[in-house]
């Protein structure tokens, strides 16, 4: 059986300052799998090299070394417009904070419209009918289309985001902190709409969070990543049973819960 | 023991947009040596309300009416003069939402501690920096950090090097607005330890600690607060407030809290349908009752007052 999307010892080096003498290795030898309709979850503090690994296996930043694959093909390997417009069609991202990703200019209905360019051609037949769809599934009224993000609640750009999700269908979401600026309340809105596209559509997604409770109540599996090496990987379960890795035993003890108190 | 006793508070902000009222009949008691925590969703006037309960008012706010007791002193009737001699700083003292910022990049933390220091009590310079670097020693904060710039530090060292210096003093009110919201888990605990620490060690007496985040704020709080819209809909012992919340605003939140707890993976997920309402036009009635699956025509139109159901616990709801 092949997997969805293979990553192999991925590492990501960056060289930085006038002279590039200073060099970070952000990512060092990551290698996971995931299969379609899975859910992981990637839980790291911050510089831990989240944000470098979801855009290395987006394919907008090359990785110094290692390979991804996706349906058994290296990314990479790529060449084509064509075959890059189908890679982004199934692999779609979602970034950390949506009003820096969104133009502020674009009303919402050009923004979801750009979307729609990554759709295959007999698939376009009724934009207006597809984008409408779409944010009825995310529970937003059609009105909103003709607004701009700066006129929207940080919840309801949110919204927009998974909005694109629903009408490409893609087979895998990389979500950074796609909640990270939102109220709990409003968050487990968000998190049920992506719950709603895996059921509906079998798509896998990685979210990528330093926030365990959200990966832990999320996820079919959740991997700890460390100065830049994934350094556990555990089911929810296991997690609250044996965990090895000293990271992780910290991070744990030093968790909020909400039905128990630190002593 | 009563510290402090916020009564019937009104403070809008009138902007051109119109006048908001972010609090809006806010009665509330803080007990010596307790923790009172405040929740509720951005916007609702969590840090508004927190500035009024050291009359920390400022244009375009505007206090409306009510009345600030603390320490038998009503301090709702002094002058800002007055508050900065005698009460800011030496009674109550606040840690600003945003003061992880906006500690001054040219300032060295000590030169940032003397100005501070001396808004409130005229001493030689050498003294103030004396008297921090022996406060850092007794909290475990390393002392060479008062010779470093804001820039130098972690955010963590920083929100902790900002609370010794509020406290310096020895208030006996820590006003704490969303101290641990920029940090990670780990440093977060780091900053609630040091909040324990200041209480053991008797530096101050009591704390109102204001965040979003209902799973830390249950960590440090004896008595929760949950406001909406500008109003205090529910207020309970942490404890019973966890177990069983009352208002369906309470619940909503609780709901949607995700911890690392079985119990929290095996419940269905609750959210909000809808929209933080207008603080300028709220609506009217129960302001909850647009997004309330409860709701009763009775909602619409009455204003639910604040009653106690039971012991210690206070709701503003209909259904009760
Ligand atoms: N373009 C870049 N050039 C040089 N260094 C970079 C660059 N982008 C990131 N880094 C560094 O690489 C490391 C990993 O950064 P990355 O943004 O991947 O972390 P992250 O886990 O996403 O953090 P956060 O939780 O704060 O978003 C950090 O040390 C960061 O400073
Ligand atoms: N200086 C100001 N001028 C005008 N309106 C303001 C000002 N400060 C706050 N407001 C408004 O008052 C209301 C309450 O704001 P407040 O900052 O008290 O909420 P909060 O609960 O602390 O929110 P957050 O969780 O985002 O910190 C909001 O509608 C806000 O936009
Ligand atoms: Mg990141
Ligand atoms: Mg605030």
């Amino acid at each position: 059986m092949s997997y969805l999307l293979d990553v192999r010892y991925v590492t990501k080096v960056y060289t930085a300052g006038l002279l590039s003498r200073e060099r970070i290795t952000a990512v060092n030898n990551v290698n996971f799998k995931l299969n379609s309709g899975e859910i992981i979850s990637i839980v790291g503090e911050s510089g831990s090299g989240k944000t470098t690994l979801a855009k290395i296996i987006l394919r907008l930043l090359p990785p110094t070394s290692g390979s991804v694959y996706f349906e058994g093909k290296d990314v990479w390997s790529i060449k084509r417009r064509e075959e890059l417009r189908q890679y982004w069609r199934q692999v779609h991202g979602i970034f950390q904070d949506p009003y820096a990703s969104f133009n502020p200019m674009f009303k919402v209905r050009r923004i979801l419209y750009q979307a729609l360019s990554l759709l295959d051609e007999n698939e376009r037949g009724d934009p207006e009918g597809l984008v409408r769809e779409a944010l009825k599934s995310v529970g937003l009224q059609p009105d909103a289309l003709d607004k701009y993000p700066h006129e929207l609640s940080g919840g309801m750009r949110q919204r927009i985001m998974v909005a694109r999700c629903f009408m490409l269908r893609p087979k895998l979401v990389i979500a950074d902190e796609p909640t990270s600026m939102i109220d709990a309340s409003t968050r487990a809105g968000i998190l049920k709409l992506f719950t709603k596209l895996r059921e509906e559509n079998n798509t896998s997604i990685i979210f990528i969070t330093h926030d365990l409770g959200l990966a832990y109540y999320v996820s079919d599996r959740i991997l700890i990543m460390y100065k830049g090496e994934i350094v556990e990987e555990r089911t929810p379960d296991e997690l609250l049973e044996k965990v090895e890795h000293p990271y992780t035993k910290r991070l744990l003890s030093d968790v909020p819960f909400l039905y128990r108190k630190w002593s | 023991m009563t510290l402090l006793m916020a009564e019937n508070i009104k403070a809008y902000y009138f902007t051109r947009m119109g006048t908001i009222r972010a609090v809006d009949g806010v009665s509330l008691g803080v007990d010596k040596g307790m923790v009172l925590g405040v929740i509720g969703e951005s916007g609702c006037g969590k840090s508004t309300f927190i500035n009024t309960l050291m009359m920390n008012i400022r244009s375009p706010l505007r206090f409306i009416e009510g009345r600030v007791e603390l320490d038998g002193l009503v301090i709702s009737e002094m002058s800002r003069e007055q508050l900065k001699k005698d009460i800011w700083g030496k009674l109550v003292a606040l840690v600003p939402q945003s003061a992880l910022n906006a500690l001054m990049p040219t300032m060295k933390i000590r030169d940032f501690i003397v100005d501070a220091v001396r808004q409130h009590q005229d001493l030689p310079k050498e003294e103030i920096v004396g008297m921090a670097r022996r406060r850092f020693e007794e909290l475990n904060l390393p002392s060479d950090t008062l010779n470093l710039y804001p820039h130098e530090l972690s955010g963590g060292m920083r929100q902790r090097a900002v609370i010794a210096i509020a406290t310096l003093l020895n208030p006996k009110l820590l006003l704490a607005d969303e101290v641990t919201s920029a940090l990670d888990v780990s440093t977060q605990k780091q900053v609630l330890n040091l909040l324990a620490d200041l209480r053991k060690r008797r530096i101050i007496d009591s704390v109102v600690y204001v965040s979003h985040d209902i799973a830390v704020v249950r960590q440090v709080a004896d008595k929760m607060a949950v406001m909406y819209a500008g109003k205090v809909v529910e207020v309970a012992p942490t404890e019973d407030m966890i177990a069983k919340p009352l208002h369906p605003y309470t619940t909503a939140l609780v709901n949607s809290v995700l911890t690392l707890e079985p119990e929290v993976r095996k419940r269905e997920l609750s959210y909000l349908p809808g929209e933080p309402p207008s603080l300028i036009n709220p609506p009217r009635g129960c302001r909850f009752h647009p997004r309330c699956s409860f709701a009763k025509e009775k909602c619409e139109t009455e204003e639910p007052p604040l009653v106690e159901v039971s012991e210690k616990r206070l709701v503003s709801c209909h259904l009760f």
